[in-house]
Formats: C-alpha cells, structure tokens, sequence
C-alpha cells in the first residue's frame, strides 16, 4: 500500500485539508524517480518523500502554501538554483515537482 | 466518492489505475486530475476533447505499468505541446515465478519479495514445494512446472526463474517460458547443464533467436557460492535486463548514474520500501 495516497485519504476523511508534491521529472542524476511523492497535512504532518532529504524543507513551505491558496504549482530544484536559500540536490540533478491541494 | 477515496481504495484492493495530473497548460486545464481505470475514469482536465486524449494516453501507459509526462494542444490535439500531462500508474505488483524448490529457490524468493515481487515457486515434488520451506513466497505451488506455466498469468513485467537445471523438468518449462511474454527468462545451471539443455531445446525445435531469451547461465558473474550470493546475482540481473544496463561497478565508469526517465516504473511496494528508506535517512540527519 502507497502509505502518502493511505495518509491523504485518512486526512480528507477526517476533513483536514492537505496538499500532495510528486516528483514528475527527474534530470541526469536524481535520487528518487517520477512518482514519488510527499503529502502535508493543514496542521503541518508529513508523510513520505521526494528527495533525499535535500528539498523538503522547501517544499514543505510550498505545501502549505497550495493549501492555503489552493494554486496547484510546477517546482524545480537543481544545485544551482534557489543556492540563495540554501536549497538543491547535492547529486548534482535537477528535479521537477508538482504541488497541489488535494480538493479532488 | 471524491477522486483521492477511489485512489485509495483501488490501491488497497491492488487494481491497476493511473493518475494524470496536468502539470503544464492553460488556465482552466492546468492542475487537472484524472483517475483512469481501463474500465473508467473520473476528473477532467477542463475539455471534452482534452480528457479523451487523457484518457486514452493513460490507459497505454497503465498497460506497460509506467510512469510519463505526455504532451497535447489544448483540446488533446496530439504533436503539440501546450498541456503536459504527468501519467503515473499503479498497477499490481508484477509476479516472480520460481520453479524448483531447492535452497537456491528460497533465497531467491526472498530477494524476489524484497524487489517487491509477487512471487510464485512452484515444483512437482510436494515434498519440496512446502509453505514452510518458503515462507517469503505468496503462493507455493505443487505441480508441473511446464503445466503450471501454461494456465498462469505472465505479463511484460514477469520474471521466470528455471532453478531446478534438471533437463526433465528444465525443457518443458523452458518451451512454455518462451511461450509467454515474460520481461525476463532465467535458467540455473553449470556450463555443462546449459550446454545440454540448450542442445535438447534446439532437438525440440527452440530456434537460435528464441535461446537468445533465456539468461542461461543465470545471473551476474559476480563470483556468486552460496545461495543467498546466487539469489543476488540473479536479482542484479534481473534488473540490469529491465533496464538495459550492462551491469559492472559505477567506480568503473563515468557519466550519469540514473536515467533521466525509468524504463519500467518500480512496483508499488518497492516504492513504498523506497520512501521508506529515504524517510529513515531524513529523519536520522
């Protein structure tokens, strides 16, 4: 069992609102391929993962961002951008993610 | 239900279906989400048009049980690339079958479940095809092999492993292997088996390009004794077969480690043993 869908659908049935960020392109070197994804919930839980630890701070912040705003939105992390916040893949890859809220 | 109750529910029955989420395109499709069975689908992208190109586009894609972005205009034309769809599927783990219940077997039962197979051993002596000598298989199956194969669902994504290298048992398997349109077809043995195996498949008719299917030898040369190496060397190859990659050590070579897209998307479960291991790394920083 997937446990990010198993804990979204908890979250929704109890009528907390969350948001779900997947990995959907992954460029030369990437530690976790398209599909693996991360859910927060409105009252800051996390569950599963799309990197190996290197942007989930951040994406975590645009989770709670689409929840409130409910924009879902294409994110992309490589080692050189965002470097100002201290956010990227060591690995030397680029990765896309996709953040939504999960209204559907 | 909404579209993330039927997700759930889908998965935790193991049904195949595919998400498609517009991840690229205008206003009013962007951020669109469809479920697609091969039966249905729920959702819409925001265009009649557009969610019957989905849908259609992600039902293929469920088919091989991969995971890609497609591109559409913005009424599902196809060769353009205005709305860009991310197709992901879930379907039922793909099936290991072992045939053979030697030690070997059950250590490659066990690799094979870590891999996040469903597997299958099956063997015609019921004295050796027990639950109790292969606790980490899903299903134990006392019967003839060849017989066996004939009625059991083989998909792209099955992997068969001929473990008993006994010509009485290893040809008419290895015939019905050919038979199906299994991903991978190993076969066990010493140079000497393989040489008179390959000799009786070809006296049964087995031409040079179908032996070319078989992993004969099976496994890497990893320099594999024991069991437990063995069942490593077959699950390396396994993979390296999957995804076209020659096998040898990274410290070797240059140039990327990963592909930039998978050739066939991992199983579920396998994605699961993923994350979880990420999940510790993180957590353990």
């Amino acid at each position: 069992m997937n446990p990010v869908v198993e804990k979204v659908a908890k979250w929704r049935e109890e009528d907390k609102k969350a948001a779900l960020a997947t990995v959907v392109k992954v460029e030369r070197s990437g530690p976790l391929g398209p599909g693996t994804s991360m859910a927060v919930s409105e009252d800051g839980q996390v569950v599963g993962s799309v990197s190996g630890g290197c942007v989930e701070p951040a994406v975590f912040e645009e989770a709670m961002t689409a929840i409130e705003t409910g924009k879902p939105k294409l994110l992309t992390y490589g080692i050189s951008d965002d470097e100002a916040f201290g956010v990227g893949l060591t690995c030397g890859g680029i990765i896309h993610i996709f953040v939504e809220r999960v209204d559907w | 239900m909404s579209i993330i109750g039927r997700w759930h529910a889908l998965l935790r029955e193991q049904s195949p279906v595919a998400m498609a989420t517009v991840i690229e395109g205008p206003e009013g499709s962007f951020g669109g989400k469809l479920l697609v069975t091969p039966e249905d689908h729920e959702g819409s992208a925001g265009n009649e048009d557009l969610d019957r190109a989905i849908v259609e586009a992600a039902r293929g894609i469920l088919e091989g049980g991969k995971t890609e972005t497609r591109h559409f205009g913005p009424r599902g034309q196809r060769r353009m690339e205005d709305v860009a769809v991310f197709v992901q599927s879930f379907a039922p783990p793909p099936k290991m079958y072992v045939f053979g219940a030697i030690d070997f077997a059950s250590a490659v039962a066990r690799v094979g479940k870590f891999l996040g197979y469903r597997v299958i051993v099956c063997d015609a002596r019921a004295v050796f095809a027990t639950r109790e000598r292969f606790p980490s298989a899903d299903e134990v199956v006392v019967a003839w092999p060849d017989e066996f194969l004939e009625t059991a669902e083989v998909d792209r994504r099955s992997v068969i492993c001929v473990l008993t290298h006994d010509p009485k048992f290893d040809v008419p398997v290895l015939k019905a292997a050919l038979e199906t349109e299994a991903g991978y077809i190993g076969a066990m043995g010493s140079r000497r088996t393989h040489n008179n195996r390959t000799a009786r498949l070809k006296e049964e008719g087995i031409s040079d390009e179908a032996l070319k299917r078989i992993s004969s030898p099976i496994g890497l040369d990893i320099g594999s004794r024991t069991p437990e190496e063995t069942a490593v060397a077959i699950a390396a190859e396994i993979i390296a077969f999957r995804t076209g990659h020659a096998g040898g050590r990274l410290a070797e070579r240059s140039g990327p480690i990963h592909e930039s897209a998978p050739d066939v998307a991992p199983s579920p479960d396998a994605q699961d043993a993923r994350k979880d291991a990420a999940g510790a790394a993180r957590d353990s920083r």
